[in-house]
């Protein structure tokens, strides 16, 4: 068994470096010793167990297989599975570490393997030579070459979950996609958590025309910054976001960076994919529609889903009474749980009058409606006096004309983008720390690989889960 | 709790640069803010558990312990037992790391501790610049061929 470690200096950021090497079939672009190479089976680049299939230039044929790829450690270890080299029991390991001073980057290349007795010197300096300290000064030169522009040299192959026509989970494939080079006051991130919304399923149906087909779809999702082209945001940030358009459902995302958030460090990537949207929503609703202040009564509906949760775990922690209403009995006592004092059972959306007894004849001085049509009547006989209705959303139909004159109540019909569009980071802030402060709970009971979306919607749609969903990249 | 990090490169083999910060009693020879320096009760430098007591040029005493120390690794690490800077649970990690391309080091340093969150940044860059970066600028000079 010999072993073979050879290291050098590369003068480039450690997130250039390694958005090349991390690339397993990317040495035929940047390699002198290497001739054409592909990935066998169409699988993706970066996907453990992936096999690369090159020439040499010299003509020998290599077939090598990707074991173990660390974004954290910056590792890439892989073998060889079948040569016209007489190379056995071969296993390589390559790592990058970040030299501070300089922003430069350390790498240290290693293997052992096995060759015919006699031939140890040859085959050292085969790979040590050849193969490691060529590919140290090619890629260099090759980073060198590109100058700033690192997005070129990285084409990042995403892949994602999109909707091929309109209709049933179905309609949901993985298909290869491309997150193209960030332009200016653009980052590209690689996702590690996506949020699944039901607005995603009403997208996928149809009903909400936001893609052109095929497209991705989803709302939120978390990751870590590959390139920027944006001053405050650099590689390797922790990021997140919720926004419009549709397209979270993918692994590699280029995104305008106003659309983003920084992470805290005490915010996961999986909470960060189950807070944004509905985080953020309960931000705006409690906060900015609608400021509540202790001893309100607010009436919340659907209020064991999951925005209707967070809302009465944040109104409750500020003081507010919080009726709420639900469709079962198991749904009451989350509901209650999470802060719902009064969780009224009812499947034909009345509610007026036990709102009305439980706040001493008053009726809610908000009400957060999600219902929209069919509840609209029950609503307005809910209202406190003066009291502000806050429709966002219409679950059974859009809301007809009101006679809000009988109540002089506040009718808002508020869009979370609208708000996020100059409030965003105070927004998140604000989120972040009813986190940290334990008022908002996101409960993260289903997690399902991001090829599997399908079936996160199929339970979704069937009420098979509760809590946050989300789908891991 | 703060990681600080901090690496450079030394153009000097990494035995050479070893020998000498391997010497947990030589502060003083080459970095530029320890003025003198003694090992408590009389131990060897590179005995773990030893304790190194040393003053800074502005006056400062510090006490750190050995905790490990390792010629094949080129790698050893210490706890802050005393010091004016104010942090608690301190362990820092000297490493070394031959670079075959021009026989040269790969060094790095690191810490952990806590101390008051308002003070976080200003001890990160304290520590990471002011000790560990400057310990290596001066190690360079110290190690030029």
């Amino acid at each position: 068994m010999i072993r073979v470690r050879r290291s050098a200096v590369i003068d480039a950021p450690i997130e250039r470096v390694w958005a090349v090497l991390r690339d397993f079939n990317s040495h035929s672009a940047w390699h002198p010793a290497v001739g054409p190479s592909e990935i066998e089976n169409g699988e993706p680049s970066d996907q453990i167990g992936c096999v690369r299939n090159f020439t040499l230039q010299d003509g020998n044929h290599i077939r090598e297989q990707l074991l173990a790829l660390s974004d954290r450690d910056h590792v890439s270890t892989y073998c060889i599975l079948d040569a016209t080299l007489p190379m056995r029991n071969y296993v390589a390991s390559l790592q990058l570490k970040r030299v501070t001073d300089g922003d430069r980057t350390f790498w240290h290349w290693e293997s052992t393997f096995d060759v015919p007795r006699g031939r140890e010197r040859e085959f050292d300096e085969l790979v040590g030579n050849g193969v490691y300290e060529a590919g140290f000064a090619a890629l260099a030169a090759y980073l060198r070459r590109d100058g700033r522009s690192v997005s070129r040299v990285t084409p990042v192959d995403s892949q994602g979950v999109v909707a091929t026509s309109f209709g049933g989970p179905d309609v949901l494939q993985m298909r290869r996609l491309d997150a193209p080079a960030p332009r200016n006051g653009e980052v590209r991130i690689r996702q590690t958590a996506v949020g699944v919304n039901y607005i995603d399923v009403y997208i996928r149906k149809g009903l909400y025309r936001m893609i052109e087909l095929p497209a991705p779809i989803g709302m939120e999702a978390a990751g870590v910054v590959l390139e920027s082209q944006v001053a405050g945001i650099s590689p390797g940030d922790r990021v997140a976001y919720a926004c419009t358009p549709p397209g979270a459902y993918v692994t590699v995302r280029t995104l305008p960076a106003n659309q983003l958030v920084l992470l805290p460090d005490h915010v996961s990537d999986e909470a960060a994919a189950a807070i944004m949207l509905k985080g953020m929503t309960a931000e705006y609703l409690l906060h900015r529609t609608y400021r509540v202040k202790p001893g309100d009564t607010v009436l919340v509906h659907a209020a064991a889903g999951g925005v209707g949760l967070f809302l009465c775990q944040w109104a409750s922690a500020l003081g507010a009474r919080v009726i709420g209403t639900v469709s079962s009995e198991a749904k009451a006592e989350l509901a209650r749980a999470n802060g719902c004092e009064h969780p009224i059972v009812t499947r034909s959306y009345s509610f007026a009058e036990r709102t009305k007894q439980l706040s001493g004849g008053r009726g809610a001085d908000v009400i957060y409606d999600g219902l929209g049509h069919d509840a609209a009547q029950e609503n307005l006989a809910a209202l406190a006096m003066r009291g502000h209705w806050v429709s966002y959303g219409h679950a059974t139909g859009a809301l007809e004309p009101l006679n809000l004159g009988a109540k002089s109540g506040t009718l808002s019909q508020p869009v979370l983008f609208h708000y996020t569009e100059d409030s965003l980071q105070q927004m998140a802030g604000r989120t972040f720390a009813a986190l940290r402060d334990g008022i908002l709970r996101p409960d993260v009971r289903h997690r399902y690989l991001l090829a599997a979306a399908a079936d996160a919607h199929r339970d979704l749609e069937a009420r098979r889960t509760s809590g946050q969903i989300v789908l891991l990249p | 709790m703060i990681k600080v990090y901090t690496s450079s490169v030394i153009d000097a083999p990494a035995d050479l640069v070893w020998a000498r910060v391997r010497d947990f009693n030589g502060l003083p020879q080459w970095t530029p803010f320890v003025t003198e320096s003694r090992i408590e009760e009389g131990w060897p430098a590179d005995r773990i558990g030893c304790v190194r007591n040393f003053r800074l040029r502005d006056g400062g005493l510090i006490r750190e312990r050995l905790l490990t120390l390792s010629d094949f690794d080129y790698e050893c690490s210490y706890s802050i037992l005393e010091s004016p800077m104010g942090v608690e649970n301190y362990v820092a990690t000297l490493k070394l790391t031959p670079v075959t391309d021009g026989n040269r080091t790969f060094a790095e340093w690191w810490a952990e501790f806590d101390c008051a969150p308002e003070r976080e940044s200003a001890l990160a860059e304290q520590i990471g610049h002011g000790v560990f970066q400057a310990a290596f600028d001066s190690l360079k000079k110290v190690l030029a061929r």
